[in-house]
Formats: structure tokens, C-alpha cells, sequence
């Protein structure tokens, strides 16, 4: 019989290696799956795993890391503060849209004038977007003690509708021959996120990305604020007693995440999107949550997993279109990959014992 | 009578890094109360869940009346004879006292048998006890009685209890002793878990005493001093807290009419306290568990607000700020609970140093944190304070009570505060962790700050404090001083006798 026994403190060694042995299991088992499925098991976990990095198109497939990637870690990094404080922000979607919108409609409205200052406006407008959106659950929380997990999933919801509305209404490209959407940005100089360098993937949204890993770094490991919302997290009555003031610190982190999922809505629209259309949301919103505790909450691990999801991502769409696997079993996979993670990440704290039975 | 109910012959249990039970053996007779006495993680609490079937020994054997006895679960025991009272209650606050009792038993009778059933026993036994009242509202003493009748009402060979008058104000032990009494001219036996020396001296008929999961000693209480027991539990002499006896000062807190309903749905609400507090003072308050004493300390540390001027400290009004604008005046606070309030159990002792210490000991300039500084602060403190530990890096929760409490008291101790509370600052710690913690708040009065004391065990009181005060239902007594003060005007003060005549009891 096995038995769960209880650490007296946390394995620092199993913290590091379970991510690594959640995706071990995920390779075996998906594996397994793969070749229930009639396909070749190591050609499927090399296609998703080997083929965007190393293989005959790499070239192409390398830059989309960093562009599927980029969001997925912008917005995983706002999300993880929270988490670690308990603060649930499930509604990262909706942020992400509204500042898209906010940042495109930001831009448009300068159409056709070109100016320096406009991405800088339309930078700010998409983080204003976002942070107004998340600070609806905030405020009816700390008011009316709602529940933010609830408000934000369903704010997911109407932000839909608005998309909808405003690329077939306000922001409709007049230009557009009646069909919904707005202007591509593309096409407008001043508004356009263009890759800092040329073929690399890598556009501002990254860049930013990048600068909030290093800034919630030091944020969690440096500073006061940080402590405070870990200490919420890990015990919210010495948090109390601590000084933290537990309202300031639920419009702190959903603001901050609200704030950079707006941000990674609006590069998104002025760059590899290009515009606002009704489609224009691909789930980064959800899939962040996943990122963001397949990164263990930790800036660092936010950045690999981040790189990693985008990988499944990748390869997933090529293993449809070469192996002609099914798209259900490449997202059934990636589930696995969180499933294994939540599964390892047990080790941490408990330790397994085998027991003998004994006659009762 | 003098039979023997149980034998326990060998018993051995270990746990991962430590041997909880080293071979123990002792019999416990038919119709004797037998007291079980050992510091904290001396094994008392695994000896005891062996005989109740949580846990099961390694090896050893136990006997029940000559036959073999090993339950592999509570309800087997419960089956042997065995009934339990724990230290912590198992009571549903929504529920009335005969559902709560109805829920523990195997096949409940009908409410009204059950209901006629509690107060017949409880009336033969001196516990009286309505069966539907909400356990809500009763106070930890009659919460004892449910407990205890729960228990009863089983008709037990063998009732186990674990600290029993932790919660009890003197006049309720004399009651529940009173109990005991009929129970054990019944015939049944009953194993005592206690470190009150005194108690025991008065109740117990014979003693086995723990030290680090080995039977060091049996003894018969009524002709052992207290001391030589405590030195057997201990196993070193004991050192008593002495205080300096130094000069009072001018008054530093002053509470006047504090008033605040209770932050939690079954708490007590604060009713008009006053109290002024000198330098160098130290006060206890004292007070049935649940009176107040928890409200008492959030409105003082500053986690619950109250009316400005409602605490003055050194003439300015704080009753509004938070807790941190208050240390950095001087008011620091050590609540009750160690995991989870005074401390963050996943977080180490250097994040938790950093809990009450980031202002008065500058561990941070503009929101920056210096770590060099916080882990050497905890660093200070586990060396003062000999917490035993591997070093500070380490989590709290690795650190057994009485440690962790000494690294909690000893975190607001090294601050330097002008006013210290604390509420049960030696609550599950062992003696000798307990004497420290003591000594440690009669030098800080001695060198000039004022302390507040609460605590429920009223030999600490005693023994610390200057002064002394009950807390009963949220309302605080007169403060008397507390040389010269009996057990039975501390008994009445605590009862809620406000400015009632005590001196002729």
C-alpha cells in the first residue's frame, strides 16, 4: 500500500525537477496515446517537440515561438502575482480583448496622420483597457465581497460581445468593402508593432515580456510588495497582522494582471494580428493560467513554460497537417502536460511511503 | 476495584527522525485516575492515540482486562470501553448540544429519548447541560460537558483526557473534578493528560511521566512535590522566572471605552474596556478562552480598527492605524495562534522575521528589502532565544511549539517595543521553553516597557504579572493587584462579578 507522509519542509531538489519530470510522463504517455491513435509514437513526440526547433523549416517556425509565446508570457506573469496571493483573475481573456481594443481604437483614431507618438499612446491606451476591465471584478470584490473568479470569467464573456460589436460597428474599416474588421495596422506606419529585428519574431509585445519577467523578479524576491502578496497567499491572517491591507493588495494584482493582459491584447492587434476582427481572440487568456502554473508561479519557470506551450502549440499544428493527427489529441496533450505537473508537483511536499498491510 | 483495566506492556512507535513511544509500559487500575505528564513531543498525545486506535504501535502489546487489545480503529476501542476527550473540541458552533451528540454516536435513538438521555446523565454526574441549546453560544466549559457527555453516554471503562481544564475557569474545575470523583467510584478508570503539577497532585492517583517517549518514572502525585516532578518531566532543574521588581513608570497605554463588535460570526464582541498600563508594568488578563481575549489583541495590534481615540499610546490617539504605523510607535503584539497568524508555516524564519520586523529594524528602505539584515535578525533571535533549529533558512512549520513560540515572542522581545502583548504566550509549549518565554517578559518590564499578559493559565498569570484583570464576555474587570489576590476572587472575577464585593467570599 502506498502512503502519502508529509515533508517537514518543502524538497527545494523536487521543486526544480518536477516540471521536467511532468514532461517526461507527458512524452511516455502521450506516447501512448499517439500510438492508440495508429501513428508512429516517437515520430509524433519528435514532430511536436523537435521539428519547429531543429527541423527542415525551422527557420519559419522558430520566430513563431517567440510570437506565440510573448503573450502567453506577458499575461501568465500578471496572473501568477495574483495566484500566488490567492486572487483569482480567470478572466484574462476579456482583458486581453478590451486592450486590444482600447489600443487599436487608441491608434485609428490618429488615422491617417504619422506621428512618433502614437504607439507610445496606443501602448499606454491598451494597459488603461485592460485595467479598467479587471478592475470591475476588483472593485465589486472589495465592496460587495464578490467572487473574482466569477466576475472575470463571465466579463470574458460580454468583452466577446464587444469585440464583436466594435469590429462590426465603431472600428469597421470604411475602406473594408462591408466586411467586418477593422483597418489592418499593417498598413498604418505610425500604429504598426514591427519586429525589432527583421525575421526574428521578435516584435515589442516580447520585448515587454521579457522586461515584466525581470520586473516581477525583483518585485516577489526584493521588494516589500512582493513579500506582502506572498505572505497573503501562504497565510492570510499574518498577512493581517503583518500590515497588509487585503483590499489594496486585490486591486494591486488584478490591476497589474488586467493591465498586462491589456498589453499583450494590444501588441497583439498592431502586430501579428493586425487587426480587430470578431475572431481576434485565440484563447492566450486561458492558456496563460496553464502557463503560468506549468511555470510553478516563478518568473523564470513563467518564461519556459511560456516558451514550451507555445513549442506544443507549434508542433501540435504541424503534427495535424504532417501526421494527420487529430486536433483534439494534440490539445488532450497538452492537457496531459498540466495534469502531470499538478500530479509530480505533489512530491514537493509529501514524500511516498510503501506500507505493508497489516491484520487489522 | 483494584483491578487492572489496562496493561500496557513494550510499546514502541516511531515516526520518520524521531521515536514518539520508546517501549513504554504502565497499568492503568480499575476506578483510578491515572495521570500521564511530559513536556510537549515528550509522546503523551501518540501513547494516547494507540489506546484509541488512531495510531498503531510498531510493536508492544496491550491488555484490556487480560485479553488482548490492539484496535485497529476508533471504533473498536469505542466498542473496548475506551472514550476520549480531546483538547480540541469536535462541536458543530450551528448545531443544538444533542445533534452534535447524536452525530458522534453509531446508532442515535430518537431526539427526544436522546435529549432526556444528555439530562439525565448530565444532572447524575453534576454537569448540567440543556440539550438544546445551540453550541454556539455556550462557553468552553459547557462545550467541555457536551464533550464529556458524548462521551458518557457510551458508558466507558476508560475515559481519556487530554488537558481538560485548559479552558476552565477555577470554580468549573472543582466541578468537573467533582465528576471525576463519581466516575472513579463507579469503577471507571481515567487517564489524565495534563502539565498542571498541582492539579494532578489533587486528582491523580498514580502518575507515569514522559520524557522524550520513554517511561521515566511512575509516582504516586499526593506524596511527590511538584517540583520533583516537573524536574523528572524536564529531566534538568528548573529555572522560576524571577522578577526584577522594577520601578513603574508613567502610564504608556491607555484604553478608555473601547468598544468593537467582533470581526469573526461566533466571536465576542469588546464591551467598554478600560485599562491604563505604566511602563514597566506587567498585566495579566486572565479569562475563560472565548471571552474576548482574541478581539482584545486585534484591536490593539492594530489588525481591527477601532475609534481613535479609543487606545492612546504616550497620549497619541491610534486606535485608526495599522499595525505597522503602531510598531513604529512602539506597540507590538504576539497573537495566540502560532501557524497561520503569528507566523507563515511554508515561509522561513528569515521571511518570518521580516513579518513584524521590517520597520523597527529598517529591513527595507523605499519597499527595497535587505535580506543580509533580515536573515541576520533571525539569526539574533534564534540565538537569544535558543530556538532549536538548523539554521534560517529553514520553515517555521519544521519547528516544533515551543520553539516556534520563542522564535515568535522572541521576534517582538529583540524589537525593543514600549508596549508588548501577548495572548497565551506559553500555550502547548513544554516547561522549560515556557520559563524562557517568561523570563524573557519580566526583563523587558524590568528595562522599562510595559507588557500585557493574556493568558489563561492562571499560575502564569500569577507568576508574571504586576497586576491582574478578567475578561468575561467581552467586558474587562477592574485591574486588581495581584499580590494578595486568591484563586477564588481570580474565580469570581473571571465568573464576571463586576464590581461586586469579592474581599468576603
Amino acid at each position: 500500500m502506498l502512503k502519502l507522509e508529509k515533508r517537514p519542509q518543502p524538497s527545494k531538489a523536487y521543486a526544480y525537477t518536477t516540471p521536467f519530470l511532468a514532461v517526461l510522463a507527458t512524452m511516455f504517455f502521450g506516447g501512448l496515446l499517439f500510438m492508440a491513435l495508429g501513428k508512429n509514437p516517437i515520430e509524433a513526440i519528435l514532430t511536436i517537440f523537435w521539428e519547429p526547433l531543429f527541423g527542415e523549416f525551422a527557420f519559419y517556425y522558430r520566430p513563431q515561438l517567440l510570437v506565440k509565446g510573448g503573450p502567453l508570457i506577458l499575461i501568465a506573469i500578471g496572473l501568477s502575482l495574483g495566484f500566488k496571493a490567492g486572487i483569482w483573475n480567470i478572466g484574462a481573456e476579456g482583458q486581453y480583448i478590451v486592450g486590444a481594443i482600447c489600443g487599436a481604437g487608441a491608434g485609428l483614431a490618429f488615422y491617417p496622420m504619422e506621428a512618433w507618438f502614437i504607439f507610445p499612446i496606443m501602448i499606454l491606451a491598451g494597459a488603461f483597457g485592460g485595467w479598467v476591465w479587471a478592475m470591475i471584478p476588483a472593485l465589486l470584490k472589495v465592496k460587495f465581497q464578490t467572487n473574482e473568479i466569477l466576475v472575470s470569467l463571465m466579463l470574458v464573456y460580454v468583452a466577446e460581445q464587444l469585440l464583436a460589436s466594435m469590429s462590426l460597428g465603431l472600428l469597421k474599416n470604411p475602406e473594408g468593402h462591408g466586411f467586418p474588421g477593422s483597418r489592418n495596422l499593417k498598413d498604418y506606419p505610425s500604429a504598426f508593432n514591427e519586429e525589432i529585428i527583421t525575421g526574428s519574431g521578435m516584435h515589442w509585445g516580447v520585448l515587454a515580456a521579457f522586461i515584466a519577467v525581470i520586473f516581477a523578479y525583483v518585485l516577489l524576491n526584493r521588494h516589500m510588495l512582493g513579500y506582502s502578496i506572498r505572505l497573503t497567499g501562504e497565510a492570510p491572517r499574518a498577512a493581517k497582522f503583518s500590515s497588509v491591507n487585503p483590499a489594496r493588495l486585490i486591486l494591486f494584482c488584478l490591476g497589474t494582471s488586467g493591465a498586462l493582459a491589456g498589453l499583450a491584447g494590444m501588441f497583439e492587434v498592431s502586430g501579428p494580428a493586425g487587426q480587430i476582427s470578431i475572431d481576434f481572440n485565440v484563447g492566450y487568456g486561458f492558456t496563460a493560467i496553464i502557463v503560468a502554473f506549468l511555470g510553478r508561479l516563478h518568473p523564470v519557470g513563467i518564461l519556459f513554460a511560456g516558451l514550451l506551450m507555445a513549442l506544443t502549440y507549434i508542433g501540435g499544428e504541424i503534427a495535424q497537417s504532417n501526421l494527420g493527427l487529430p486536433g483534439a489529441a494534440i490539445q488532450l496533450f497538452q492537457g496531459m502536460l498540466l495534469f502531470f505537473l499538478l500530479a509530480v508537483d505533489l512530491l514537493t511536499n509529501y514524500r511516498i511511503k510503501l506500507v505493508r498491510k497489516e491484520a487489522a | 476495584m483494584t483491578g487492572t483495566l489496562l496493561k500496557i506492556d513494550g510499546l514502541t512507535k516511531a515516526y520518520p527522525g524521531v521515536v514518539a513511544n520508546d517501549a513504554v509500559s504502565f497499568e492503568i487500575k480499575q476506578g483510578e485516575v491515572h495521570a500521564l505528564l511530559g513536556e510537549n513531543g515528550a509522546g503523551k498525545s501518540t501513547l494516547v492515540k494507540m489506546i484509541y486506535g488512531l495510531v498503531k504501535p510498531d510493536s508492544g502489546t496491550m491488555e484490556m482486562r487480560g485479553a488482548p487489545f490492539a484496535p485497529p480503529e476508533p471504533r473498536s476501542a469505542r466498542a473496548a470501553g475506551v472514550a476520549m476527550v480531546f483538547q480540541h473540541f469536535s462541536l458543530f458552533d450551528a448545531l443544538d448540544v444533542a445533534e452534535n451528540i447524536a452525530l458522534g454516536m453509531e446508532n442515535p435513538p430518537p431526539r427526544r429519548d436522546l435529549a432526556a438521555r444528555i439530562r439525565e446523565t448530565s444532572e447524575a454526574y453534576g454537569l448540567p447541560l440543556d440539550p438544546y441549546r445551540t453550541v454556539g453560544d455556550l462557553s468552553a466549559g459547557e462545550r467541555q460537558r457536551v464533550e464529556i457527555i458524548r462521551c458518557l453516554l457510551q458508558d466507558p471503562r476508560l475515559l481519556i483526557m487530554d488537558e481538560p481544564t485548559s479552558v476552565l475557569t477555577p470554580q468549573e474545575v472543582e466541578i468537573l473534578f467533582e465528576t471525576l470523583r463519581k466516575l472513579t467510584a463507579e469503577g471507571v478508570a481515567i487517564l489524565y493528560i495534563s502539565h498542571k503539577l498541582e492539579e494532578i497532585a489533587a486528582l491523580c492517583d498514580a502518575a507515569t511521566i514522559l520524557r522524550l517517549g520513554k517511561n521515566v518514572g511512575t509516582c504516586v502525585p499526593s506524596e511527590t512535590s511538584a517540583r520533583e516532578m516537573a524536574e523528572l518531566m524536564v529531566g534538568t532543574e528548573l529555572q522560576t522566572p524571577k522578577s526584577a521588581g522594577g520601578e513603574m513608570g508613567e502610564v504608556v497605554l491607555d484604553v478608555s471605552g473601547l468598544s468593537m463588535s467582533s470581526p469573526s460570526a461566533f466571536g465576542t464582541p469588546l464591551r467598554n474596556i478600560h485599562l491604563r498600563l505604566r511602563a514597566g508594568e506587567v498585566l495579566g488578563i486572565g479569562g475563560v478562552a472565548g471571552n474576548g481575549q482574541d478581539e482584545l489583541l486585534l484591536a490593539l495590534s492594530g489588525e481591527a480598527l477601532t475609534e481613535a481615540d479609543a487606545i492612546k499610546l504616550k497620549g497619541q490617539p491610534v486606535g485608526r492605524l495599522s499595525p505597522n504605523a503602531r510598531r513604529a510607535l512602539g506597540l507590538l503584539a504576539a497573537p495566540e495562534e502560532r501557524l497561520g497568524h503569528a507566523a507563515a508555516p511554508n515561509m522561513s524564519l528569515t521571511e518570518n522575521a521580516l513579518l513584524t520586523g521590517a520597520v523597527r529594524k529598517n529591513l527595507e528602505n523605499h519597499g527595497f528589502l535587505n535580506w543580509t539584515r533580515t536573515r541576520s535578525f533571525a539569526e539574533e533571535i534564534i540565538e537569544r532565544f535558543d530556538v532549536r533549529t538548523p539554521g534560517p533558512e529553514n520553515a517555521a512549520r519544521s519547528l516544533s511549539g515551543g520553539n516556534l513560540q520563542k522564535f515568535v515572542i522572541g521576534r517582538e522581545v529583540l524589537q525593543a517595543p514600549e508596549v508588548l502583548v501577548v495572548n497565551q504566550p506559553t500555550w502547548g509549549v513544554d516547561a522549560s521553553a515556557a520559563a524562557a518565554i517568561r523570563q524573557a517578559l519580566l526583563d523587558l518590564a524590568a528595562g522599562g516597557a510595559a507588557v500585557i499578559v493574556v493568558s489563561q493559565d492562571l499560575d502564569e498569570i500569577m507568576e508574571v504579572a504586576d497586576n491582574f484583570a478578567a475578561l468575561n464576555e467581552g467586558r474587562l474587570t477592574e485591574t486588581r493587584p495581584t499580590r494578595g489576590l486568591t484563586i477564588e476572587q481570580i474565580g469570581l472575577m473571571m465568573g464576571g462579578a463586576h464590581g461586586m464585593e469579592v474581599a468576603h467570599v
